[in-house]
């Protein structure tokens, strides 16, 4: 990043505190300038040179590369297959997200065992994983395309059926519910916008941004960990990574999705 | 070999009728197996156990009647009843802590997710949906704003109780809140959320002023 980017962003921020004292509205208004203005050097571009590196590269006990993967339009079809995910998959007779399928072909293809393939779905300070990688590159293949998640197996419209009672399912110690915070227009939790994910509308904003670069993190989180932290917020257990549960609710959000441009990896705070 | 295939799509039909008008049956087997999922999809970490998975009433009920369905009102009033009759007022009958404390468990998230310490003292995180006073201007609009409570309704005795009450168990008072039942569950003591009663009720609580 040059320094007058970095000036920019500090002038953005600074023009942002004295927003926030006078109005949180424009304030928040601020911050999406901010965010658009680190668009442009966006660091998940690293992410997506290493996940495309990783997907031609050979690896696990049969030697081989994930290039023959079918990861919903065909074997080898990286372009606008995310835009089609969650899907129905005869080989796994399973419905499949993005990271459920790599672990899948990572099994088929690479002769990795589950545990294998799953370990490590998220990377850390001082720890690179496939995965976020893996995620990265194939979802920026899909950048500019609109969602189109089909439920037309009995399968698919049992996950997205599943996913929306998920979605209402209040439980813990605060009662929280997906809906708590995401089934109403117009919220905020403090003075983040929280997007009302039964909505078209907020549902295609919302889903066709993640992947994101989180830039207090300096990680690239995929839909997985995005599901994973809101269960944590939640004061539920930990999600499992690629469980039933998270794969029936990616379903019903990206299903709601629908008609959207994907437009991630994208950044954000 | 014909009619075993009018059979097939006799079923195929069911099913696409039975998805597209989902009647009351259907909506608690799709719960149940919703459920089922989820207790296959969490594993414990911390102090968050897989119990939290089950469900009371209130968890049900409302679950049940999320989404485009508006609760039917005796069954709303059967629920905030039964919540009403398991609030524990304080024994010396004093709903008034100090609204300093109840401003810092306004503000404080911390508590009860898998990555905090266990027994730590929680927050209420008011802030989160409430705005209360004019100083803070990072508040959330999942609930209304509670600036001017006590100013407003009166500092009387029985707005105190109700405030208390109102804390302690949003649910006895309007059934499936989106509050947390902040007493009630255990997510703050009782001294806590006569703390946070006090910052609403207090005169000299930055919320009247």
């Amino acid at each position: 990043m040059s320094r007058i980017h970095r000036t920019v962003i500090a002038a953005l921020l600074a023009t942002a505190g004295v927003a926030l004292a006078q109005q949180p509205r424009s304030a928040v208004e601020e911050i999406e300038r901010y965010r658009a203005a680190l668009g442009d050097g966006n660091p998940a571009e690293l992410w997506e040179a290493r996940g495309e590196v990783i997907w031609k590269q050979k690896r696990g006990p049969k030697n081989a590369s994930l290039e023959q993967c079918d990861l919903g339009l065909g074997p080898g079809v990286v372009k606008g297959a995310y835009t089609v995910l969650p899907k129905y998959f005869k080989d796994t007779d399973k419905v499949e997200d993005l990271e459920s399928r790599l672990v899948s072909c990572m099994v088929s293809l690479q002769g990795f065992t589950p545990e294998q393939a799953k370990k490590d779905p998220f990377g850390g300070p001082g720890k690179k994983v496939p995965m976020d990688a893996l995620v990265a590159y194939i979802t920026s293949e899909s950048r500019g395309m609109k969602m189109n998640v089909q439920t037309t197996h009995p399968k698919e419209v049992e996950a997205y059926e599943l996913g929306r009672k998920m979605f209402y399912f209040r439980g813990g110690p605060h009662d929280f519910a997906c809906a708590t915070c995401h089934g109403a227009d117009n919220l905020r939790i403090r003075l983040q916008d929280l997007p009302n994910l039964t909505t078209q509308a907020d549902a295609q904003k919302a889903y066709t941004a993640w992947p994101a670069y989180r830039v207090s993190q300096g990680e690239v989180r995929s839909f997985q960990w995005r599901l994973y932290d809101c269960f944590r917020q939640q004061r539920f257990p930990e999600l499992i990574f690629v469980s039933p549960a998270s794969i029936a609710l990616t379903t019903f959000l990206a299903k709601n999705s629908n008609g959207g441009t994907f437009n991630a990896p994208s950044i954000k705070r | 070999m014909k009619n075993i295939t009018i059979v097939v799509l006799g079923i195929a039909g069911a099913v696409a009728v039975g998805c597209a008008s989902m009647g009351h049956h259907d909506e608690a087997a799709l719960g149940a197996k919703a459920l089922e999922l989820m207790k296959a999809s969490f594993h414990e970490q911390g102090q968050a156990k897989l119990d939290r998975l089950e469900q009371d009433n209130v968890q049900k009920v409302c679950s049940e009647y999320n989404g485009d369905k508006k609760i039917p009102r005796d069954v709303a009033e059967r629920l905030e009843k039964a919540e009403l009759a398991n609030i524990k007022y304080p024994a010396d009958g004093k709903y008034l802590g100090d609204w300093k404390n109840g401003e810092r468990i306004a503000q404080s998230g911390v508590g009860m997710q898998f990555t905090d310490t266990a027994g730590a003292a929680t927050g209420g995180n008011c802030y989160a949906c409430h705005e209360l006073t004019k100083s803070e201007l990072a508040f959330g609009t999942i609930g209304p704003s509670l600036y001017n409570f006590g100013k407003i309704r009166g500092y009387t005795s029985e707005m105190q109780k109700y405030a208390f009450g109102k804390v302690y168990n949003s649910e006895a008072f309007s059934a499936c809140s989106n509050m947390p039942r902040f007493g009630h569950k255990g997510i703050l003591s009782e001294q806590q959320v006569k703390d946070v009663v006090a910052l609403l009720m207090d005169p000299s609580s930055p919320v009247n002023k």
